[in-house]
């Protein structure tokens, strides 16, 4: 049951994107989303909105899986829909306003509903974006990436190759911790506790003698795991190599080249456009 | 198998801390042992017996309380010189989950050489060969999570090989894994001793396990209580009764049957049993 939680979202496939140095992948994102917010007019929108749905293409990540990563999001989306129609009033800088409607006591302004249009795309385009980058990159190559994008930390004594261990060995013990908690839950019930009913309260103390040995297993655990890296000669993270060195690909340049265009674009609508936000 | 590789003199090692003019129980008791360069030791003893503390002098996880450990010429009496000779000693744990520390095969195998700051290209290397060498190239980019517990253990040899040790210490690797899991192993470890020539030294419970090796040690109660070629430690079946341990299962039919000699494997009492009932089998 426990085992059916699939851990991180990556979508295995071959594709441009999933090819895509770490580095690359994870500041570009950043960078996109930083210019989802920098739109302030629907032209300059529609090109990232357009580009999103390239970089959907070009991911082979299935239709279905995206629509998956929006729907954890539905509520906020309505929600701030909502908000944005009933409560923008207002005028345009030019004077322009208009009442669209009158729902009873609520008056709806064309610009709440431009702004209502505008939030959800932003939104949807951000979660879009955010999770195309978790499905096409693995978890250890999004640490990996992490590491060498933060190294310039070191310089102010900040181990950043020592967290970036921590990471790894915490994604390796996530589906052998769930196998140990399947495990403990099975035991559990084999010798009477009730796990399944009663009101919260009493399900939650339930999982105590569930917790509890997954605790002590924990760090059995990581007592035995520390005395085999030790083993292994693993001394922190002076003097480390690595096997599989991040090399930037031509493709890579030309992905940050068309995203700085698509920057560079929508900087320009702006500035020509109406600002609806 | 002239060059001493590790050399134990006296060691005694206590996990309790002692206390003033009270000697605590001693979990290593005066113990030495030598083990040549190219060997195949087995160390055998039930639980408690010392043998798992042995094993961790030997690659100087432990230093010893008294005593000296050598390995190689260099004594284990400083963190510095630890960590020289884990370069030497390479080990495997019981628990195949617990010493496995990237979520993708071939990079658990690089993690040593990568702490050994090997040059990348040479790492990609080894990690190849050593991974052929127990023959799980194939699984090379799958999730340790999803193998079985003798390919995980075998995953485990693979980054010790790549490490480039002159020995491996082997702490009852096959405790935890199912008859067909432990054959994959032993066949591994016999592999590396015959072909790669890496000393090895298994500590093991199982009496199966120790007919193979060069040398047999039985431990119990923190010392060493014989030493000798499997044949010559088998044969003295009331002898190791007396310590509570068994004998492997074809040398005690035979004992049982009063048959002179040792018969150490399966093969063997198939051979005695059939030359007593005049080639009947």
């Amino acid at each position: 049951m426990v085992k059916d939680i699939t851990f991180g979202q990556y979508y295995a496939s071959k594709s441009v994107l999933h090819r895509l140095d770490p580095r690359i992948k994870l500041v570009l994102c950043l960078l996109m989303i930083v210019f989802l917010f920098v739109c302030r007019s629907f032209p300059a929108l529609a090109l990232m909105v357009v580009f999103t749905l390239v970089a959907v293409g070009f991911s082979s990540v299935h239709v279905k899986m995206i629509a998956k990563s929006i729907k954890p999001v539905a509520v906020i989306l309505i929600f701030t829909a909502i908000l944005n129609i009933f409560y923008t009033k207002g005028k345009y800088e030019n004077g322009d306003s208009l009442v669209f409607t009158v729902l009873g006591r609520f008056e709806v302004w064309d610009k709440g509903l431009y702004t209502a249009l505008f939030t959800m795309l932003r939104i949807i385009s951000l979660v879009i974006i955010s999770s195309l980058l978790t499905y096409t990159t693995t978890p250890t190559m999004l640490t990996d990436g992490l590491e060498k994008l933060l190294s310039p930390l070191k310089k102010l004594h900040i181990r950043v190759d020592t967290l970036a261990m921590m990471m790894t060995l915490a994604l390796r013990f996530i589906p052998t911790l769930i196998e140990e908690t399947d495990r403990i839950i099975s035991a559990q019930k084999s010798r009477g506790a009730d796990l399944d009913s009663g009101g919260l309260v009493k399900r939650a103390k339930a999982l105590i003698p569930v917790f509890i040995p997954l605790m002590v297993s924990a760090f059995r655990r990581a007592y035995e795991l520390a005395f085999a890296m030790t083993c292994r000669c693993y001394t922190g993270g002076d003097g480390r190599t690595r096997m599989k060195q991040m090399k930037i690909a031509p493709r890579d340049i030309i992905c940050l080249v068309i995203c700085l265009l698509v920057c560079g674009g929508v900087i320009a609508l702006n500035i020509f456009f109406k600002k609806v936000i | 198998m002239e060059n001493k590789l590790i050399e134990i003199k006296n060691a005694y090692y206590f996990y309790d801390p002692e206390e003033e003019g009270k000697e605590p129980e001693p979990a290593l008791k005066n113990v030495s042992l030598d083990i040549y360069e190219g060997e195949f030791v087995a160390v055998l003893g039930h639980n408690g017996s010392g043998k798992s503390t042995l094993a961790k002098l030997c690659n100087a996880v432990f230093e010893p309380a008294r005593g000296t450990v050598t390995v190689d010429g260099i004594p284990s009496d400083s963190e510095e010189n630890g960590d020289l000779i884990r370069r030497k000693v390479g080990m495997v744990f019981q628990n195949p989950d617990n010493q496995i520390v990237a979520t993708i095969v071939e990079d658990d195998v690089a993690f040593g050489p990568e702490n050994l700051g090997v040059d990348p290209a040479e790492i990609r290397k080894r990690v190849d060969s050593a991974l052929k060498s127990v023959n799980m190239y194939e699984y090379r980019e799958r999730q340790p999570h999803n193998l079985s517990g003798g390919q995980k253990q075998r995953v485990a040899i693979a980054g010790v090989i790549a490490m480039q040790t002159k020995c491996i210490v082997l702490d009852e690797p096959t405790a935890m894994l199912d008859p067909m899991g432990r054959d994959e192993v032993m066949d591994t470890i016999h592999k590396l001793n015959k072909e790669m020539g890496i000393t090895v030294v298994l500590i093991t419970h199982f009496m199966d396990e120790a007919v193979k090796a060069d040398r047999v040690v039985i431990m119990d109660k923190g010392e060493i209580i014989t030493t000798g070629t499997p044949r010559e430690v088998f044969s003295k079946v009331d002898f190791l009764r007396e310590h509570k341990l068994d004998v492997p299962q074809s040398t005690e039919l035979c004992n049982a049957l009063g048959i002179k000699g040792c018969v150490l494997d399966t093969d063997e009492c198939v051979e005695v049993l059939g030359r007593i009932l005049g080639g009947a089998v």
